[in-house]
């Protein structure tokens, strides 16, 4: 154990190297390549941990590095089927940011570029953390180089929406720091390999057997549910979310709604469900109830948005209150398919950023009503988006279906009310995605589109890839399956079912 | 016992040499309290009648403050210079002050106390006037010494009642002893009175009216000095004093300190926020500082006690560095930050480091602080929501702090009227660096510092 360099060590370090080196290049276009086989090295070493599975790699794995600290929290990351599901996601979707991005013109350039990796090495590191105060560390830490990527490059109004943003996160944050330090002193003494000794520790282990009262656990269920609806971001904690993917520049937009908000739903898998379970038990339900309302309300909004960033905004905020509902449905089948839905939600919903993104900086134009006809001049940009807009809707050969169906038939085991009145989501999904490719890409050009070209090879090669990821899953769900098998029961067992 | 004093009281003898002298004083003493720190024992032997007493923990603690008075030393000396003629003097009160705030950190009586607490007042009244031809300097330091004459005499009135309730009539601060007798009703109006007058040098609220004016008014080095190094001193004092003499009913007195943090922690960071001056807004966030520092008052175990040492190394390098930015503005309001991320790239990004610092962003010394004091409360008495009030305010501060990062970063710098600053030279650049860097390396490894305090 920690004789060598492991996975989660490289997928914290690589990014952190990238970043800080594009920071001192000059060079805008140094920088870019650097980010960018920076981030194909960091896809190569969570690919790798994806087939390392064996449990005799798991020790080495699970690096802890103690240093002499009197309040007992180490250096313990590691990795297990949900992280790996999650880290390979971030690992796959940072390149083809930059793949998307290559063309575009940025302001300091190399600064855009070395915040977007170190926002990497944060995410990364929440993802693989298995020591409470690393993970809070980790979890503030994501937030800093987002705040500055949103607030320096994007719309007008861009630094007063970030503004909203991290003031929401910081105090929901700010909370759920309080429940860790309350869980903190009522874990066991821990006894370090050197002999010494400390009263309490932040480990994972530790944090799970702190043998915490049912009185208390119904509060602090709350405290640290608050910091995590907040980041996904669940109805009534959403504001912040339209504003800011309206306002933040599109590389920022993919990196919050592709991999940022996984990190609320990561937490209540990780963290909420082993900590509290008895809390858990009680007030299952009501979240399931108030995911519903945030599903319900977000797509009757998104059917009336004409803002096209907006609407996307919307129905991100229906797909992860689906994602929440079907976590505390609390069976396999629900949380195996939330699981898959969390990647092709981060994949597909990437792609969609991705061409609103190119159309945006092509045209200047971000509402339906302005856009029409981009299929006359953009044939292949439409092609793509066609796919992802299925993807979307979750029709079947796409990857969300599998992952939909497994929620529903869950979610159905649960009550069959759940199901059936989030089903109504999927059916308002499908009104907003048909009529935002109907409108914008179909009918006559006008002034706007007319002058607008296809897409160039970088763009193509990207939006390629994510098709491809989207069949592929559609067809052959099980690898992420699989990844989700592994942690599933652990995560039921220690709610005692 | 007394040499500490006796260091400092050496150093009047160079009130005309240039600041130069006072940065290698400043080191000698350093050095001196380190070396007492290693041997645990003092450097010279001057009977007092064990009326200062020193610990490894007051040692450390006093370290911290004198590597703090060098780094201010480091970064701001041009400017002590640039005050007024008697720049001699300046360093000389300045020294006082540091032989007041030794006293603070090893006082065993009542007596020092009190002598402490006057040695380090008294130069401040004049260092807050020090720029003569400035008539809100003169303003502030009239104000500061008249509520300060006040609140030095609450402070000896508490001294005698409690001189007189105690048993046996002494003035040494481990023989009140007030547990095993019941209290009396002069302990308790001696020990309120007391809370006041150290509330008042630590610009707690309701006590703090003072501060935002005399901070505002005083030259911004002093500003500095004051907010940082005097402040802890007096956190310290207030420290040393409640946990010797009347830790045995902590149970009682908690409950005004719950009041006063609330205050404190309300008034500092409401009205900071409306703050259109950053020296002001530093002001006033100095004062919600304090609010925090409080609850290490109100738990007073040892995690609180290391907490308030980092919290005194956090707050004040990450202060130090702020008002020495300031110091060398003409303007300063926030608008004047405007674009200073583009003109002045590393002035820029060592403020927003010290400002993440003082906001509690993990990574930075400031979060480590906090996590500490809040730890302690928590530990001590289960009292959460006194802890969710805390971190509450934490995140409304964020507001205010963030404005700054905000204005250097997001906003075009003024073009038709450019903020000039003076004399950014390399050198204050490296010792912002320093800062900056030293504040990271305490919010990655805590025990750096913590360390000292339990060498012997």
């Amino acid at each position: 154990m920690g004789e060598f360099i492991t996975f989660p060590e490289l997928l914290i370090w690589l990014p952190l190297i990238a970043g800080l080196l594009s920071f001192m290049l000059k060079k805008e276009g140094a920088a870019w390549t650097v980010s960018f086989v920076f981030s194909l090295a960091i896809l190569a070493v969570s690919a790798a941990s994806l087939f390392y599975t064996d449990p005799k790699f798991l020790a080495y794995n699970n690096v802890n590095y103690y240093y002499p600290n009197n309040i007992g929290n180490t250096f313990f990351v590691g990795l297990d089927g949900t992280s790996r599901i999650l880290t390979f996601l971030t690992a796959l979707v940072y390149p083809l940011i930059f793949l998307s991005i290559k063309k575009d013109e940025y302001k300091n350039a190399s600064s855009f570029y070395g915040l977007l990796m170190l926002s990497q090495c944060g995410i990364m590191g929440v993802f693989v953390a298995l020591d409470a105060l690393l993970f809070y560390i980790f979890w503030e830490v994501a937030l800093i180089p987002i705040y500055f990527l949103c607030s320096k490059w994007g719309g007008e109004r861009r630094v007063q929406a970030t503004f909203k943003f991290f003031v929401y996160t910081f105090a929901g944050s700010l909370l759920m720091l309080v429940g860790i330090i309350y869980v903190y002193l009522h874990t066991p003494p821990k006894v370090f390999e050197n002999g010494t000794q400390t009263l309490h520790s932040f480990s994972y282990a530790a944090f799970s057997n702190a043998g915490l009262s049912a009185g208390d656990q119904s509060w602090l269920f709350w405290l640290f549910f608050v910091a995590f609806a907040i980041k996904m971001p669940v109805f009534p904690l959403h504001t912040w979310q339209p504003d800011v993917y309206d306002q933040a520049n599109g590389p920022a937009t993919m990196v919050l709604s592709g991999v940022m908000v996984k990190m609320g739903l990561f937490g209540v898998l990780r963290w909420l469900l082993p900590l509290f379970p008895e809390a858990v038990g009680k007030y299952n339900h009501l979240v399931i109830v108030i995911a519903i309302i945030g599903i319900l309300y977000a797509s009757l909004i998104a059917i009336r948005q004409d803002n096209l960033k907006r609407l996307v905004a919307y129905s991100s905020i229906a797909h992860i209150g689906l994602m929440c509902a079907s976590i505390f449905a609390l069976n396999i089948t629900s949380m195996e398919g939330m699981m898959l839905q969390m990647f092709n939600h981060g994949v597909n919903v990437i792609g969609l950023w991705i061409v609103l993104d190119i159309i945006e900086k092509k045209t200047g134009a971000k509402k339906i009503s302005d856009l029409t006809g981009i299929a006359h001049k953009a044939p292949v940009l439409t092609i793509f988006l066609f796919v992802i807009a299925m993807a979307n809707i979750a029709l079947p050969l796409t990857n969300a279906f599998p992952g939909e169906l497994l929620m529903f038939t869950g979610l159905f085991e649960a009550n069959p009310w759940f199901a059936a009145i989030s089903g109504l989501g999927i059916v308002f999904v499908a009104i907003y995605i048909l009529n935002l490719v109907q409108k914008v890409f179909y009918g006559e050009t006008n002034t706007l589109t007319a002058a607008i070209n296809d897409i160039g090879f970088s763009q193509k090669l990207s939006l390629a890839i994510i098709v491809v990821v989207i069949f592929a899953i559609g067809i052959y769900p099980q690898p992420i399956l699989n990844l989700a098998k592994e942690s599933v029961p652990v995560i039921l067992g220690k709610l005692g079912m | 016992m007394g040499i500490l004093m006796m260091f400092t009281g050496a150093f009047v003898k160079n009130r005309a040499v240039p600041r130069y002298l006072a940065i290698a004083g400043a080191i000698l003493l350093f050095l001196a309290n380190a070396i007492e720190l290693k041997q645990g024992q003092p450097l010279f032997h001057i009977n007092i009648y064990d009326m200062l007493k020193t610990s490894s923990y007051s040692l450390g603690f006093l370290a911290v403050m004198i590597g703090c008075l060098i780094l201010l030393f480091l970064l701001s000396g041009e400017d002590i210079e640039r005050v007024g003629h008697d720049v001699g003097e300046y360093f000389a009160l300045i020294f006082f002050v540091m032989c007041g705030v030794a006293i603070c950190a090893t006082f065993n009586t009542l007596l020092f106390l009190f002598l402490g607490i006057e040695i380090l007042s008294i130069p401040l009244y004049i260092l807050t006037g020090s720029n003569k031809r400035n008539l809100l300097s003169i303003e502030a330091a009239l104000k500061y010494f008249l509520m300060g004459s006040f609140s030095t005499g609450l402070l000896l009135m508490g001294i005698a009642m409690v001189y007189g309730g105690t048993p046996n009539a002494s003035f040494y601060i481990a023989s009140i002893d007030v547990g095993n007798t019941a209290t009396s009703p002069f302990i308790i109006i001696g020990l309120i009175l007391m809370l006041v007058a150290i509330s008042f040098k630590v610009s707690a609220a309701p006590f703090h009216f003072w501060a935002p004016d005399v901070y505002d008014g005083a030259p911004t080095v002093f500003t500095s000095f004051m907010s940082t190094i005097v402040k802890v001193a007096g956190f310290l004092a207030f420290i040393r004093l409640f946990e010797n003499s009347f830790g045995a009913i902590h149970k009682d007195w908690q409950k005004l300190i719950v009041v006063i943090t609330i205050a404190t922690l309300f008034i500092g960071n409401i009205t900071a926020i409306f703050q259109q001056s950053v020296k002001r807004m530093l002001a006033y966030s100095s004062i919600a500082q304090a609010g925090f520092m409080m609850l290490a008052l109100f738990a007073l175990n040892d995690r609180a006690k290391e907490g308030m040492v980092l919290y005194a190394a956090a707050y004040s390098i990450a202060a130090i560095g702020l008002f020495g930015i300031v110091s060398r503005m003409n303007e300063f309001t926030i608008s004047d930050f405007n674009g200073l991320g583009k003109t002045h790239p590393v002035v820029a990004f060592t403020a927003t480091i010290f400002l993440l610092s003082l906001t509690g962003i993990p990574l930075t010394a400031g979060f480590q602080s906090k996590l500490y004091m809040l730890t302690s409360v928590v530990e001590n008495s289960n009292q959460v929501w006194l802890v969710i009030v805390a971190v509450i305010f934490s995140a409304i501060s964020a507001y205010y702090y963030f404005r700054v990062i905000q204005a250097m970063y997001f906003k075009e710098p003024n073009t038709e009227d450019p903020v000039e600053l003076w004399n950014i030279n390399g050198w204050f650049k490296s010792v912002l660096i320093l800062l900056a860097i030293l504040t990271i390396i305490i919010g990655i490894y805590p025990e750096w510092i913590l360390g000292w305090l339990y060498y012997w």
